[in-house]
């Protein structure tokens, strides 16, 4: 009777994600909060710590921590759709493979934090940042950039769909994310350190390689516990 | 090939929410092609009947098997042989119709999706407005849409919570062939109209408090019998 084949996971993953990026298309709203959020950050700490530039280990915290509460706003929106009309529903009732849903929204909140990120950075420079950043330097934080964002998204698309099985889910999400988030932000903030420092500096290899792992280790946990996440 | 085995076997099925039975261990066998019409008051366990058969729900005890898969270990197995129909159409109001439903083609690997959902669309009159964003069509069309959308792989056995709410007469008409009684196909319905779910029912369900207190052939059940549960 059926004329349907159960999807490979990148087909479905590739639906997910097409999905996700045409409504966000129509209402930008998770974007929009975050540039904001990042934008009135860095002007709150303009004034707020009385300086016109900063340099060095409190330029990188005051990066590194407006850009990780930046995406906690997106972690709380990426499952908002799916439980407001019920979207997750139609997603579960599918023969999909469930890992296609953790590919699809990591995927969406690694595309989102990319650009916030992006953006951020030279707003950033521009906003409060002292030193200025040689070509390569700039290359080395767009790769920060990358590694952080990449373990975000997979740590965030983890939290929310844990967040999303509860009633107090906005709570969920940033009591879970901030704690798991520390050894990235360590590691990312030490990593930014140097290259935001007044005479400038190289990135040091061992946060580099501490960010690497921190990505696989959660990409294993978040595919092994997903399906059971977001299943009944 | 027709097969003889039951499309729906139900043994012991309990299901929980904290400490209250929504489901209180039911029994009932259904052949293929055959309709179980569910009646039973607000919160006697109709939905979550649905929403377990649908895997949506895990049952908390007794067993459950679907087309001859086992619910608790071949779940993804009953996903591609079911269209489930609950009170949201599931649909994504800032996608049109047709994107939301060449989403859920995608998601269940239709074959041919673009002619399954013109005709699918043509067949619930909405082929006109299938561009447009969701969340202006009004509730007839939304459950009109959802229809589509549990129908659009075309499943073997339906379940259908309420299929004909918000629907106006000549609705009810044109989405007929696509939910009615059709040769081979299973239907679960829940259902609050006595008369109209006893006319299309082959077995009746009467629930209250998750406990099933009628299980009948519809042949020997009357509207009164069904107005029952509902005092």
């Amino acid at each position: 009777m059926s004329a349907a084949r159960p999807p490979s996971t990148l087909s479905a993953a590739r639906a997910v994600l097409y999905k996700e990026l045409t409504l966000e298309r129509r209402a930008p709203q998770t974007l929009t909060a975050m540039a904001l959020f990042c934008a009135s950050a860095f002007v709150i700490f303009h004034f707020a710590l009385g300086r016109d530039a900063i340099e060095g280990a409190l330029a990188s915290g005051v990066l590194w921590v407006t850009l990780t509460l930046a995406a906690l706003l997106g972690i709380g929106r990426s499952f908002v759709a799916d439980r407001e009309e019920g979207g997750l529903d139609g997603f579960l009732l599918a023969p999909a493979p469930r890992t296609a849903l953790l590919i699809a929204k990591a995927t969406t909140l690694f595309i989102f934090l990319l650009i916030v990120g992006v953006l951020a950075a030279l707003l950033f420079s521009v906003l409060l940042l002292g030193p200025t950043p040689s070509a390569s330097q700039w290359a080395s934080i767009a790769l920060l950039i990358v590694l952080a964002d990449l373990g975000i998204a997979l740590v965030g698309t983890l939290i929310a769909g844990i967040a999303i099985q509860t009633r107090a889910r906005d709570l969920i999400t940033s009591i879970l994310a901030l704690p798991l988030l520390i050894p990235l932000l360590i590691a990312v903030t030490k990593a930014s350190e140097p290259l935001l420092s007044v005479g400038g500096g190289t990135l040091a290899w061992r946060w580099l390689a501490l960010l690497g792992l921190y990505d696989l280790i959660f990409g294993l946990l978040a595919y092994a516990l997903f399906d059971y996440l977001v299943e009944d | 090939m027709a097969s003889t085995e039951p499309a729906v076997v139900c043994s012991g099925l309990v299901r929980r929410y904290g400490e209250r039975r929504a489901l209180d261990g039911i029994d009932l066998t259904l052949g293929q092609g055959q309709t179980l019409v569910v009646f039973g008051p607000n919160g006697a366990g109709k939905t979550t009947l649905l929403r377990v058969l649908a895997t949506l729900l895990r049952p908390s005890e007794g067993d459950a098997s679907l087309l001859g898969s086992d619910l608790r270990k071949e779940g993804w197995k009953v996903r591609s042989k079911v269209g489930f129909l609950g009170h949201q159409s599931l649909c994504y109001g800032d996608l049109t119709a047709r994107e939301n439903l060449r989403y859920h083609a995608r998601l269940h690997g239709v074959s041919d999706p673009a002619a399954r959902i013109e005709a699918l669309l043509e067949q619930a009159r909405l082929s006109d407005r299938g561009d447009e964003r969701v969340f202006g069509y009004s509730r007839g069309m939304l459950q009109r849409l959802a229809i589509c959308r549990a129908v659009l792989h075309e499943p073997e056995l339906l379940l259908l919570d309420e299929p004909r709410s918000n629907l106006d007469p000549a609705a009810i008409e044109q989405v007929e062939p696509l939910i009615g009684a059709a040769e081979g196909r299973t239907r679960v319905i829940a259902s609050h109209d006595p008369a109209g779910g006893l006319a299309e029912a082959d077995l009746v369900l009467g629930l209250r408090s998750g406990a099933a207190i009628l299980l009948e052939p519809a042949a020997q059940v009357t509207t009164d019998q069904i107005g029952e549960l509902y005092r």
